[in-house]
């Protein structure tokens, strides 16, 4: 797994993975990927530390069909919604969908109605808590229709 | 009316380890100059051989002064002490009456462009400080390997002069950790290797290098007896000294746990002829430890050296997988180009050096790793290195497998019901 920054074609990947800004994790990040990657998708892995304006960029070039931001700091709800708003801004990702899972405050709320502010800003789904994964492979079968692929 | 003459740190280290005494250090770090004074007299009154640490918070290490200032003037607390945006001055008065011949300082970062950091900390009066090209950036940073190039070239000229006439200044390579985890012992050692001698290309002379420990004492003795080989082979010139760092991946979650890696840290560090180590406290998994937590850990250590069950080990590293992978890498990489500074840019282009699981946008991501029911790490594949293919059993890791690889020392050493849960006030 690699960030690539020559980025690849529209239509090769099918998920943009990124972490947000002010977060220099990486071990939720390459956790992430090698799950996408079981499930048969194609990742383009933004890595850590990465704005709003960077994630639009490459969604823009590429094309996926979701965009999954990924945060462990405790600041992922603060700088969530910059990232919504980039998206939404331009006709060419205003239709991607996204979501963000994690650690996204610092008392550590693992409700995800707690984020119900998020959905409101454009976010399709938000995961956080002990069900997150389980949650977001659910997710995914639904939006990628993984149990009918043969 | 003498200044108080602070002694060079490696001729501090060297001095407490004739005197076979380990030297245990924390990291600390706090916004308030009157908060940060007080933890390091705390440290230097611990009951063990100490060093003082800055540890400089996460704004400072981007070059945020802004996101610092405002920090700090809205009376907020920064994970480290803001040492560019408090400055020389007020740095020196921090450390006035403090630091003397028992108790030096080193300021811990975390930076990959860190001129302004080195600048005054060398205004301020202080020798010794971390990183490195490759260590500083790849594990933290978005900045460009080239770019942290530059930066490390420039600020190891710096600690060339070093802060005084009587002292120059001294660096120690953060290399043996990289991301903390799931590196292969081989690579760590060899990009120690590499940045100590960018470090000496660029006019240091004082230097130490590390080794954090990892999940099978055994692979972890061999891949500190193989950094000191190859150091005495590569670095015969320089003064230097060896670091241990205690487990620096996800850490136990009990007190038990904690004290359990800590101990054979310490066994690590006396029987592999290291001469300081940097203690982890009960809170890490958690949270920023409080100073009594750091005092805590620096006394527990210090309490395992005295009793230590080993003796330095004195069987030959030469023998050993860890030495001889290590040995290739170095020569392969110094092969690539005429200078130190080249051959590393042009062996991160390549391939030669690969960090498994490092996301940075210079390291190709092509190496894996796993995990031995022992803990032994070993290559899963080792992509472009120039090292024979490991002859495996799958090409790939599994995201369960790679969790549970991460948690390996929880699972280890944190007991499944009766360990305390430490860190949780």
């Amino acid at each position: 797994m690699a960030i690539t920054r020559t980025l690849p074609g529209a239509g090769e990947i099918d998920v943009v993975l990124s972490g947000v800004s002010s977060d220099s994790h990486t071990w939720n990040l390459s956790f992430l990927q090698l799950l996408l990657e079981e499930q048969g998708l194609t990742v383009l892995n933004l890595g850590p530390c990465v704005g709003a304006d960077e994630v639009q960029l490459a969604a823009e070039e590429v094309r996926p069909q979701l965009v999954v931001l990924s945060s462990v700091n405790g600041h992922g709800a603060l700088d969530a919604p910059a990232y919504a708003k980039a998206l939404a801004g331009s006709p060419a990702t205003s239709g991607v969908p996204l979501v963000i899972g994690g650690k996204l405050d610092v008392l550590g709320s693992s409700d995800p109605s707690d984020y119900a502010s998020l959905i409101e800003l454009g976010f399709d789904q938000v995961f956080v808590g002990a069900h997150a994964i389980d949650d977001f492979h659910r997710y995914l079968d639904r939006r990628f229709a993984l149990s009918e692929a043969s | 009316m003498g200044e108080v003459v602070v002694p060079a740190f490696g001729s501090f280290v060297h001095d407490r380890a004739s005197s076979g005494r380990l030297i245990v250090q924390p990291r600390l770090g706090f916004s308030s100059p009157a908060r940060m004074r007080a933890a390091l007299q705390r440290v230097k009154a611990a009951d063990a051989t100490t060093v003082g640490t800055l540890t400089l918070d996460s704004y400072t290490r981007v070059n945020d002064d802004d996101s610092a200032q405002r920090a700090l003037a809205g009376g907020l607390d920064l994970n480290g002490f803001p040492l560019v945006v408090h400055g020389a001055q007020i740095t020196r008065s921090v450390l006035a009456g403090i630091t003397d011949e028992q108790f030096p300082v080193q300021v811990r970062h975390g930076s990959a462009q860190p001129q302004r950091i080195v600048r005054t900390l060398l205004e301020a009066g202080i020798d010794a400080t971390e990183g490195g090209p490759v260590s500083y950036c790849l594990p933290y940073s978005a900045v460009r390997l080239s770019r942290a190039v530059e930066a490390w070239s420039e600020c190891c000229s710096m600690l060339a002069v070093g802060p005084d006439d009587a002292r120059t200044g001294h660096l120690e390579s953060f290399a043996g950790c990289m991301l903390g985890q799931l590196c292969p012992p081989s690579l760590l050692v060899a990009l120690g290797i590499l940045e100590g001698l960018f470090a000496r290309e660029h006019g240091v002379s004082s230097m130490s290098l590390s080794f954090a420990q990892q999940t099978n004492p055994t692979q972890d003795l061999e891949g500190l007896l193989a950094l000191r080989a190859l150091a005495a082979e590569h670095l015969p010139d320089v003064d230097l000294h060896f670091v241990v760092y205690t487990f620096m991946g996800v850490f136990p979650r009990t007190v038990t746990g904690a004290r359990a890696l800590t101990r054979e840290c310490v066994d690590l560090a006396v029987r592999g002829g290291a001469q300081r180590m940097i203690v982890k406290t009960v809170a890490e998994s958690a949270r920023i430890p409080t100073v009594q937590e750091n005092v805590d850990a620096l006394e527990y250590a210090a309490t395992c050296a005295r009793s230590a069950q080993f003796d330095q080990e004195r069987s030959s590293p030469e023998d050993s997988e860890v030495y001889d992978e290590a040995r290739t890498l170095v020569e392969a990489v110094l092969g690539l180009a005429p200078t130190v500074r080249g051959a590393i840019l042009e062996a991160f282009r390549r391939g030669f050096l690969d960090v498994p699981y490092c996301l940075h946008a210079d390291n190709a991501g092509r190496t894996r790793s796993f995990l031995e029911p022992d803990g032994r790490i070993r290559w899963l594949d080792t992509g472009g290195l120039p090292l024979a293919r490991p002859a495996r059993r799958e090409s790939s890791v599994s995201s369960r497998e790679f969790l549970e690889m991460l948690a390996f020392c929880q699972r280890l050493y944190d007991p499944t019901e009766d360990g305390i849960l430490a860190g949780h006030a």
